[in-house]
């Protein structure tokens, strides 16, 4: 009986989250964009998302003549189910963990993983030549980015010692200088970790720049052009529910968790320093999307194998060499951090300065007019 | 997991592994074998093998799949609707097909009926993924490490192979 109101708690503050998600991009791609955003249903335009609710629902559920029926309805339908799978894993709170697993944190990827399969599946089952293009994107997406994103987690894995993503916050507890938390994301290692998870993190929700397989000025909608309905809202649905399950993650792995910044804040309820960690980085989603344009799939595939990927090689030999000094104190302390600094520094300012000489930065002609 | 739901586990394991022989749409197959290693994932589970269960899911149905389904795309059995170009084997080609298949499946029933393997009344207790490691880290390590290496060479030797040419002076 717990378990199943735990279930009904987490499906429904998700599905909550969701709904305001779609009226605050909207709003703040608005405010980029210098436009009012969605204020025509209730005030501020907030009953939109159950507006949009209701035109989702009452919708007609258009299957194409030729496409694989069975295919055409499992996708949405896998993809929701994964997502909300990845939920049960995460440390919302000091004694909020729905299911804590001896390997949490590989549960979350490997359940994670279902979800590309379901696009790959939408994109097939249309039998639409735009949806198969996007299909074949998303796969050359995955396999580019899935790398660099189960990488970028390793070093925390590591240094924690521990697959347990309770145990992994716990590892986060305590304070450096009486006042500085043990964050991960505040090592030389965990800061470009934290970096490289987010960007892969975007590619594997499909996320603007990265959002080649949806890409409406060229697919129409990739896989989801022959998706109407509910059918079409799960899809949108799934993609939030990712968005959310992976920057969860991102809070759980990099900062801290549950954990309050500051020694004298401890005394705020754990939950709300989650939640309030998950919607900066939530808002961050929105901004890039608001302001970053799309990459071409060459772009794509070359930041994935020439950048991300060596990137998380080096940051594991800078993880590995912190690990070795943990046990070093005074002075040993001061040299720890500047050895793993510069075993990530050196080998990034070679990469960065060996990518800008190979790339010239551009000019452009109305630029340069 | 009872009796019931590991039969289901495996009947479902088997059927899908057959479909993906059966069926002549390549896609339809490739994702039949996603069924499959998923049932072998549920099995690991139903066995205590957490951390297997999750590795296989992970590295099967996310990685492997991914390759097999942009591999079968690339060809014309990965037309949406379209099946595998139908060509009739030759009476050889049958035989020697029976051929490999029998040595397979030799192979297999000789190492299995060989291997001793512990039938003792209780199960063993799920091995905690801290002792897991140790065991990986300390005895099994030089396979380990061999695998690595191997795996890391193929990674670069694959962006190597797939970086563009450098241009002649």
């Amino acid at each position: 009986m717990t378990n199943l109101l735990i279930i009904v708690v987490l499906v429904g503050f998700f599905a909550g989250l969701f709904a305001v998600m779609t009226w605050a991009e909207r709003k703040l791609l608005g405010r980029v964009q210098n436009r009012p955003g969605p204020n025509r249903t209730g005030p501020f335009g907030l009953l939109q998302p159950v507006a949009d609710g209701i035109k989702m629902l009452t919708k007609e559920d258009i299957v194409p003549q030729d496409c694989d029926r069975v295919l055409h309805f499992l996708a949405p339908v896998v993809m929701v189910a994964f997502s909300i799978l990845t939920f049960a894993v995460i440390p919302y709170g000091r004694h909020w963990v729905p299911v804590d697993l001896d390997c949490g944190v590989l549960y979350f990827f490997a359940v994670g993983a279902g979800t590309e399969l379901a696009v790959f599946m939408a994109g097939w089952a249309s039998h639409n030549k735009y949806a198969v293009l996007a299909a074949m994107r998303a796969l050359a997406q995955l396999i580019s980015y899935e790398l660099p994103l189960l990488l970028s987690w390793t070093p925390v894995v590591m240094v924690s010692g521990t697959l347990s993503a309770q145990g992994i916050v716990l590892a986060q507890a305590g304070w450096r200088l009486g006042f500085i938390p043990r964050w991960n994301v505040l090592t030389p290692w965990g800061a470009v970790g934290f970096l490289l998870f987010l960007v892969a993190a975007v590619a594997e929700c499909n996320r603007s720049p990265f959002d080649l397989p949806e890409a409406e000025s060229e697919l129409i909608a990739g896989h989801l052009t022959e998706y109407s309905g509910f059918k079409y809202a799960l899809f949108f649905m799934a993609e939030y529910f990712g968005m959310s399950a992976l920057s969860a993650m991102a809070v759980t792995l990099f900062l801290g968790g549950w954990g309050a910044p500051l020694p004298g804040l401890a005394f705020v309820p754990t939950p709300l320093w989650f939640l309030g960690k998950l919607f900066v980085l939530l808002f961050g989603f929105i901004w890039l999307r608001a302001t970053w344009p799309r990459l071409r799939l060459d772009q794509l595939t070359r930041l994935g194998w020439t950048g991300l990927l060596p990137l998380c090689l080096i940051n594991l030999i800078a993880a590995a060499v912190w690990w070795a000094g943990r046990d070093w104190s005074g002075p040993g302390q001061i040299a720890r951090w500047l050895v793993t600094g510069a075993c990530i520094g050196v080998p990034l300012a070679a990469l960065l300065r060996r990518n800008a000489a190979r790339h010239p930065r551009r000019t452009y002609a109305y630029a340069a007019a | 997991m009872n009796f019931v739901a590991l039969a289901t586990v495996i009947a479902f394991t088997l059927a899908c592994a057959a479909g993906a022989f059966v069926l002549r749409n390549l896609i339809r197959s490739v994702l039949l074998l996603v069924g499959a290693w998923t049932g072998i994932a549920l099995y690991f589970l139903a066995a205590g093998a957490e951390f297997a269960a999750f590795a296989q899911f992970l590295i099967y149905v996310g990685a492997v799949s991914m390759v097999a389904l942009f591999a079968v795309l690339l060809t014309r059995g990965g037309r949406p609707g379209g099946d595998a170009p139908s060509v009739a084997p030759s009476r050889s080609g049958r035989l020697w097909a029976v051929l490999a298949g029998a040595a397979v499946f030799g192979v297999l029933a000789a190492t299995i009926l060989r291997t001793p393997l512990g039938t003792s009344g209780s199960p063993p207790a799920p091995l905690p993924v801290r002792e897991f490691g140790r065991e990986l880290m300390g005895a099994q390590a030089p396979a380990l490490l061999e695998a690595g290496v191997l795996l890391t060479a193929a990674l670069i030797g694959a962006v190597v192979l797939a970086a563009p040419d450098k241009p002649k002076p």
